[in-house]
C-alpha cells in the first residue's frame, strides 16, 4: 500500500477518501451499508433478549429442580427437556443450527432475519441459561427464607427478591453474551441475509478491492463493541448505587 | 396457639430434632436457649416451615401446618420471622423493605403501606433512613428494620433466631430494647438467643434443649436459680 501511495504520490488522506468514498458513496452502497447495519443490530437486540428470557426460565427451572428435596413430576419433566436443550445447543455449531433452522425446521419460510434471530436467541439462551445459574447461586440463600417468612411464594421471591440481584451480578456478563453475539451474527450471511459483513462482500464483488471494505466494517465492529461496553459500565455504576458502603 | 406434638426433624439421617412436644399460648414470650447443635434453630424454623419437619404435627391457631394441602404462605403471613443475618432486601430502600409484602397480599394500599412504613421507622428512629439503602445502614439498625419489617405484617407471632449473634456488642442494647418493647406490647414471641440477662428479664418461660430435645422448661427464675437436669447446670455453668 505504502508504494502504491508513493507511485501515485497521492496524498495520503486522498488515497483513504478514495477508498471511502468506492466502498461507501458510489452506487449508493451505503443504503447497502445502513440496510446490512441495521440488520445485524436487530438480529442481536432481539436474539439477546430472547436469550436472557430463555436463559432466565431454563435456569430458574434447573434451580427449582436442584433446591428441592423431592421434586415432582413436572420438575423432574421441565428440568430433563432443560438438559437436553443446553447439552444439544451448546454441543454443535452456530453456522449448523443456522443451516437446520432455516432449511429444515423453518424450511417453508424465507424470512431469513427472523429466523436468523430465533436461531441466534435459541442458542445464546443456553449459555445465558448458565451465567443466570450462576447468579443465581451466588443470592445468599437468606434471601429466599426472609422473602418466603413474609409469606411470598416461592416463585414471587425468585421473580421480585432474587432475579433482581441475579441479574444485577451478572449484567457484566450479559453485556459479554451481547456483544458476542453482535460478533457472531456475522455468520448470518449463509441465509443470504444483508448484514454488515455481507455487505463487505457485496461490495467486494464490484470493485475488487478487499482492503477498504473489510478493514471498515471490522471498525464499525469494533466501535461498536467499545460502545457496548461503554454502556455496561455505565448502567453496572447505576445498578451499584445501593451497594454504596 | 402454636402446638408442637412429637416433633422429628433429621438431615440426611441426621437427627436433629427428637421428639418435641410443646405449647405456646397467646401472649407468651418463650426463649430457648442451648448449646450450639443442639436443635434449637432448627425447631423455630420448623415453626413456620422453613424447615420441613421428617415427623410429628405443628398446629398454628387450628390449622396443621405440616398437612400437605396447607397453604403455607398465607400462615407464614401471620408469623413474623427475624434472622441471625438480618436478610433484608439489598436492592429495596429502607422503606420499601417494610411496605413491600404489606402491600404484595393486599393487605393495605400503596399510600396506606408507606405510612405505616414510616410509623414504623419512627417508632424505631430511623425515619431519616427511609430512602436509604441497606448496604448504608449498622448492623444494628438493620436488624431494628428487619424487625419493623415483619411487624409490618401484623404478625400474631414473632420468630426470633438468634437476632444479636451477629451484631457488634455495642449494637445489641438496641435490638433487645426493641425487642422489650414488643414484649411490653403482649407480642407472643419465641425467641432463640444467648443473651441469658435479656432471657431472665423477658421471658415468662425458658426452654433447654439438647441433642433435639426439650431438657428442662422453668419460669427464668427458676430455671437459672435452680436448674434440675446436670447437662443445663453444665451449660449455665458455662455461660453464666
Amino acid at each position: 500500500m505504502i508504494v502504491c501511495f508513493m507511485e501515485k504520490s497521492m496524498n495520503f488522506f486522498e488515497v483513504i477518501k478514495e477508498g471511502f468514498v468506492r466502498t461507501f458513496i458510489k452506487e449508493s452502497r451505503y443504503e447497502m451499508l445502513l440496510e446490512g447495519l441495521g440488520n445485524t443490530l436487530k438480529v442481536t437486540l432481539f436474539a439477546t433478549l430472547m436469550g436472557v428470557l430463555i436463559g432466565s426460565i431454563v435456569a430458574i427451572i434447573k434451580v427449582t429442580y436442584k433446591q428441592s428435596a423431592k421434586p415432582n413430576l413436572i420438575s423432574r419433566i421441565l428440568n430433563a427437556i432443560c438438559e437436553t436443550y443446553t447439552t444439544v445447543i451448546r454441543g454443535t455449531p452456530v453456522v449448523v443450527q443456522l443451516l437446520i433452522f432455516y432449511n429444515i425446521i423453518f424450511a417453508y419460510s424465507d424470512q431469513a432475519v427472523l429466523i436468523g434471530t430465533i436461531t441466534f436467541g435459541i442458542n445464546s439462551g443456553a449459555y445465558v441459561a448458565e451465567i443466570i445459574r450462576a447468579g443465581i447461586l451466588a443470592v445468599d440463600v437468606g434471601q429466599m427464607e426472609a422473602g418466603r417468612s413474609l409469606g411470598l411464594t416461592q416463585g414471587t421471591t425468585m421473580l421480585h427478591i432474587i432475579m433482581p440481584q441475579a441479574l444485577k451480578n451478572i449484567l457484566p456478563a450479559i453485556g459479554n453474551e451481547f456483544i458476542s453475539i453482535l460478533k457472531e451474527t456475522s455468520v448470518i450471511g449463509f441465509l443470504g441475509v444483508m448484514d454488515l459483513t455481507r455487505f463487505a462482500e457485496k461490495v467486494i464483488t464490484r470493485t475488487a478491492d478487499v482492503f477498504y471494505p473489510y478493514i471498515s466494517i471490522a471498525l464499525i465492529y469494533l466501535v461498536m463493541v467499545m460502545g457496548l461496553n461503554y454502556l455496561v459500565k455505565k448502567l453496572e455504576k447505576r445498578l451499584a448505587k445501593s451497594d454504596r458502603r | 396457639m402454636i402446638d408442637v406434638k412429637n416433633l422429628h426433624k433429621s438431615f440426611d439421617g441426621l437427627k436433629v430434632l427428637n421428639g418435641i412436644d410443646y405449647t405456646i399460648n397467646d401472649g407468651e414470650r418463650i426463649v430457648v436457649v442451648g448449646p450450639s447443635g443442639s436443635g434449637k434453630s432448627t425447631f423455630l424454623r420448623c415453626l413456620n416451615r422453613l424447615e420441613t419437619p421428617t415427623d410429628g404435627q405443628i398446629i398454628v391457631d387450628g390449622v396443621d401446618i405440616t398437612a400437605k394441602k396447607t397453604n403455607i404462605d398465607e400462615v407464614r403471613q401471620s408469623m413474623g420471622m427475624v434472622f441471625q443475618h438480618f436478610n433484608l432486601f439489598p436492592h429495596f430502600t429502607v422503606a420499601k423493605n417494610i411496605w413491600y409484602a404489606p402491600v404484595h397480599h393486599k393487605l393495605m394500599s400503596k399510600a396506606e403501606a408507606k405510612e405505616n412504613a414510616m410509623r414504623l421507622l419512627e417508632r424505631v428512629g430511623l425515619q431519616d433512613k427511609a430512602d436509604a439503602y441497606p448496604s448504608t445502614l449498622s448492623g444494628g439498625q438493620k436488624q431494628r428494620i428487619a424487625i419493623v419489617r415483619a411487624l409490618a405484617m401484623n404478625p400474631k407471632v414473632m420468630l426470633f433466631d438468634e437476632p444479636t449473634s451477629a451484631l457488634d456488642p455495642e449494637m445489641v442494647g438496641e435490638v433487645l430494647d426493641l425487642m422489650r418493647s414488643l414484649a411490653d406490647d403482649g407480642m407472643t414471641m419465641v425467641i432463640v438467643t444467648h443473651e441469658m440477662g435479656f432471657a431472665r428479664e423477658v421471658a415468662n418461660r425458658v426452654i433447654f434443649m439438647d441433642e433435639g430435645k426439650i431438657l428442662e422448661e422453668k419460669e427464668p427464675n427458676e430455671f437459672f436459680s435452680n436448674p434440675q437436669h446436670p447437662r443445663l447446670k453444665d451449660f449455665l455453668s458455662k455461660v453464666l
